[in-house]
């Protein structure tokens, strides 16, 4: 790496090119492409060789890479002072959300605000862990059990709206996000400890706040063919097409399960289950692998990040792409109850690409501001 | 209190990479785990998963269940299902639909309407189910498509229970009809229903009880898990999960009233609800005209919708419970009531009625009916000969928000809870009100002002109820101030299990209404028919009715003479009757509304004769046996000059 980039600047287009994106991480930037070119591939097999939903697809992967490379200019002092009013105007957006959303699917998530719809739940999966990295890095000198009683009142408010919409997948997500931060601040044990101890106790009650369709979706999950037309018909017909594709897979567009129309929603949260039949288990485990060199960078990036926001902030949102493939991947393969979670840079729709790698674009700057502390 | 041992920045530092480190090995152990299980999944249970994907492929197909039959009272069937061959093509399969259509049409007989509607349901439709292009198929044509079937892909004819209202236009305003599930009701489903207990369902209830029973109509769905072949074929069945179809709805609808009353209106716009005041049973819901629900079964084509939407009869409105009106006369007893309540009246004290009104400050002439006046007249003359002129002087001595507090315990203005969708609140007028009404008008229009108050006592100006609300005070008063809520459904049958779940027949609450009050305004209700202005309708009747004739103004005279002749069909006034029968404890009440009919002794009060001669089933007394002759001076005649 030392060697590559005085050979870069030697020629005017090399500068030039240098100039514009020496805050590019090549590690997160690979992975980010390998991701891209798997997930167009595959959504194509998904989409029974219609290219028009690849090429949507396309668009939104452009999209998000620009998002990603303008962020990496925007150096984590002034995502710093950006925390707390993003945090707050996502509050209120979903606040609006409550009392004016557009109801669809059973569940009020969207807001119209005139130009466009959009939906404030996403914005809050930046928001809460860049607000809760400032109060941490804030009072850093002072970090006692009032902060941290701050810090899970900011999760609480929008953890709890999110929940109400009613969509338990982007709740697990801030939640994670914000329980990260938590964590890497130095939660006490004592406290995740009892924290753990009162939820295994407060299951019984949790149970009754569930949504029936939640219940059901969990009870499901033990006997998958008690409802073969309901939430057990995603679990059965996706574990048969991963089961079927064994080692090697049925190779790419040759998945009979998803050319035969028995999978939903194989575009988006079931996507893997097309992955799993194509490409089998190696394919899975690249994929698999592929995201661990992802979080080990982005912890790696943590571990030399320059002050403890940026600290918290790189570790926690690369532990929510952690979340992300593990609640998917799970519930794909029968372990994990169905929830709405994208499988992360590859499921079909662009809000959840453009967070995504907002996400990656803030990893990138806070490398590239260690790196300039260092030159200095 | 100090959570933290460290304070020192490499401190912080040590025990963020301690349990970034720890993180790190969750997430591997996780990963690998994950890894795992797909190897358990797609190495170890592989050949299980193979099997069940490639050469035993199962599908599971959702079986429908069969719709719940609507009954009356006496066991009539209202609504059912029939089987019938259809003729279903799946758009998405057929290569070239223009050409199918065509060559279809030279094997089978499909009408221009039938184009017509499939295009319609095409528009409507995601393109991958099969829609219905005809229905009905003969077993002549059936046999003839059968032979000839390999040259359609995408086109089969299939067996479906088809929804039926064997009597068409009557009660259909009550009943509402199943449609093809469009996107809005795709919303219903996924928010209100079981998006899963729809897989196999085409129709859904639209309005009327079809909409509100849905989900005990609509019986629980049912599957069969079946092998397929790799092109789709049905190979075997593995099981079969049983619907369970929907339950039977048991109305409290007597069809028979139901059709003489519907028969009654002949021509004439209008409306009827007939309660039995001791349940809130509906007994007959009428809004005229009607339609035929058929129509809507299977997809109304463009034509016939066209018909019905734009007739300035407004067949699809359901004047009955959203059609609001000012309910003229019929609103003088309940304000007796009030005042009686109030102690703004005694029953005995008497006014002279000159034949007109002047509210003091004012030169405006507030007319009676008859010129000259009703002479002397105390609260029970005032409503057996509808003076108004007695009533324009009650309601100048009301407070408007007073007249609102009460009229709100008999539940004018409000949704009477009727158990069909639609039902309008009306409008029971009140100082907020007209502030809110007019909040874009000047401060003299948001005012509430005394002369606002003086057609109020007439049931003009503000005033605007549905027939099934005046209905509904109107029991309410009977029952000394005991609510039942209205409605159709008497119980909920299982077919299979003989269980019945009769809808609770309790009063919701009760008004404290003084039995006395109550009871003047019962005799006065009751002289209407012997001696007063239905005196004349109710002639002979074997039974003592009680009951209110009303005209409500469609237009304003300003002070000429109103004579029907010379007056626009549309701007006649509306006639109104509400009344009740026997006298001593009433089985059936019934508020009649005839849209621009005229007086409401006239057109109104002989539908409620017609159907209470009915309802209570004893003969007329012998003509012979003539009644004596009223008592009551100038309006003896009863010809209907005045309600």
């Amino acid at each position: 790496m030392n060697l590559r980039r005085p050979r870069m600047t030697d020629s005017r287009i090399g500068a030039a090119l240098y100039k514009f994106s020496y805050k590019l991480d090549p590690v997160l930037l690979g992975i980010a492409f390998m991701f891209t070119i798997l997930g167009l591939f595959v959504l194509y097999s998904a989409s029974e060789t219609n290219i028009t939903r690849p090429l949507a697809q396309l668009m939104n992967y452009i999209l998000a890479f620009t998002c990603l490379w303008c962020t990496t200019y925007l150096p984590p002092n002034l995502l710093k002072r950006f925390a707390i009013p993003l945090y707050l105007l996502g509050i209120v957006l979903l606040i609006g959300v409550y009392f004016f959303g557009d109801v669809s699917k059973g569940a009020r998530r969207w807001l119209n605000i005139g130009v466009m719809r959009i939906q404030p739940s996403e914005i809050m999966k930046i928001a809460l862990p860049l607000s809760l990295a400032w109060l941490f890095d804030h009072q850093q000198n002072e970090i006692n059990f009032k902060t941290f009683t701050l810090a899970i009142i900011m999760m609480l408010v929008p953890g709890l709206l999110i929940l109400k919409q009613p969509d338990l997948g982007t709740t697990i997500l801030v939640f994670s996000s914000g329980f990260y931060i938590l964590f890497f601040a130095g939660l006490p044990w004592k406290i995740i400890s009892a924290v753990i101890a009162t939820i295994g106790a407060a299951a019984p009650f949790l149970w009754h706040t569930l949504h029936d369709y939640q219940r059901k979706r969990i009870m499901v999950l033990l006997d998958p063919s008690e409802d073969p037309l309901g939430a057990g018909y995603h679990i059965i017909q996706a574990n048969i097409a991963l089961g079927s594709g064994g080692t090697v897979g049925k190779g790419w567009l040759n998945g009979s399960q998803t050319h035969l129309d028995f999978l939903p929603e194989k575009h988006t949260d079931f996507i893997f289950a097309v992955f799993g039949e194509e490409f089998g288990l190696i394919g899975a485990i690249v994929l698999v692998l592929l995201y661990f060199a992802l979080i080990s960078r982005g912890l790696f990036i943590a571990r030399y990040a320059s002050s403890l926001f940026e600290r918290l902030l790189a570790s926690a949102i690369t532990l929510s792409f952690f979340t992300y493939a593990i609640v998917n991947m799970g519930m794909v393969s029968g372990i994990l109850p169905v929830v709405g979670v994208p499988l992360p840079f590859i499921s079909y729709g662009g809000t959840a690409l453009v967070t995504l790698f907002l996400g990656i674009g803030i990893l990138m700057s806070i490398h590239a501001n260690k790196k300039l502390m260092a030159n200095t | 209190m100090t959570l933290l041992p460290h304070h020192t920045l490499s401190a912080e530092t040590l025990l963020f990479r301690r349990r970034l480190w720890l993180a790190w090995g969750i997430v591997l152990v996780c990963f690998l785990g994950l890894i795992a299980r797909f190897a358990y999944i797609q190495v170890y249970q592989h050949a299980h998963f193979q099997n069940l994907a490639e050469n035993n492929r199962t599908a599971i197909l959702p079986i429908p269940p069969h719709r719940g039959t609507i009954i009356d009272r006496n066991g009539v069937i209202l609504a059912h299902n029939y089987p019938a061959y259809v003729l279903e093509v799946t758009p998405s399969k057929v290569n070239n639909l223009q050409e199918t259509l065509k060559k279809l049409g030279e094997l089978i007989e499909i009408t221009p309407k039938d184009h017509r509607k499939f295009k319609t349901l095409m528009e409507e439709s995601k393109g991958y189910e099969a829609l219905p292009l005809r229905t009905r198929l003969t077993p002549e044509e059936t046999a003839r498509f059968l032979v000839q079937r390999f040259r359609f892909p995408g086109v089969e004819i299939n067996v479906r229970p088809l929804r039926n209202y064997p009597h068409g236009e009557i009660a259909a305003h009550l009943m509402g009809y199943i449609g093809r599930i469009n996107k809005k009701d795709q919303e219903r489903i996924e928010s209100e229903l079981s998006t899963a207990n729809y897989k196999g369902t085409d129709h859904i209830g639209k309005i009327g009880l079809e909409a509100s029973y849905e989900s005990v109509l609509h019986g629980q769905s049912g599957f069969e898990e079946v092998e397929v072949d790799a092109s789709g074929y049905i190979v075997r069945s593995i099981r079969r999960h049983p619907p369970i179809p929907g339950k039977t709805l048991h109305l409290t609808l007597d069809f028979n009233l139901q059709k003489l009353a519907e028969e009654s209106f002949t021509s004439q716009n209008g409306a009827l609800v007939a309660l039995d005041p001791r349940n809130g049973e509906i007994l007959a819901l009428v809004s005229r005209p009607s339609f035929d629900p058929n129509l809507f079964v299977e997809g109304i084509d463009p034509q016939n919708w066209n018909i019905l939407n734009t007739s300035e009869d407004k067949p699809l409105l359901n004047r009955a419970i959203r059609g609001a009106y000012p309910p003229g006369s019929t609103y003088k007893p309940f304000l007796a009531l009030m005042a009686l309540e109030t102690h703004k009246r005694s029953p005995y004290a008497s006014i002279a009625d000159p034949g007109y009104f002047i509210l003091p400050g004012s030169k405006h002439r507030f007319r009676d009916d008859v010129p000259g006046g009703h002479g002397m007249v105390d609260m029970h003359r005032s409503i057996v000969v509808s003076c108004d002129t007695y009533y324009y002087r009650l309601a100048a001595d009301l407070d408007i928000d007073n007249v609102y507090e009460f009229m709100t315990q008999l539940d004018f203005g409000k949704k009477t809870g009727i158990d069909i969708p639609g039902e309008l609140d009306g409008t029971l007028p009140s100082r907020a009100w007209k502030a809110k009404r007019y909040s874009k008008g000047t401060e003299l229009q948001r005012r509430w002002f005394l002369g606002d108050n003086i057609s109020i006592g007439i049931g003009q100006g503000y005033n605007a109820f549905t027939p099934i609300q005046l209905v509904h005070a109107l029991t309410i008063l009977l029952n000394n101030g005991a609510v039942y809520t209205p409605h159709a459904v008497r119980s909920i049958d299982t077919l299979q299990t003989g269980q019945i779940d009769p809808t609770p027949d309790t009063p919701i609450r009760r008004v404290p209404f003084k039995a006395n009050n109550i009871q003047i305004i019962k005799n006065a209700l009751v002289d209407v028919t012997q001696h007063g202005t239905a005196s004349k309708v109710f002639d002979h009747a074997s039974y003592t009715a009680g009951g209110k004739t009303g005209t409500a103004q469609v237009f304003s005279l300003k002070g000429n003479k109103y004579q029907a002749h010379s007056v626009h069909e549309t701007l006649r006034d509306h006639a109104w009757f509400i009344a009740y029968a026997p006298a001593e404890k009433p089985q059936i009440a019934i508020a009649v509304f005839v849209e621009n009919g005229g007086f409401g002794a006239q057109a109104a009060a002989p539908i409620a004769r017609k159907l209470f001669d009915a309802a209570l089933k004893s003969p007329s007394k012998n003509l012979s046996e003539s009644k004596p002759l009223p008592t009551l001076g100038h309006h003896e005649s009863s010809t209907p000059t005045h309600d």
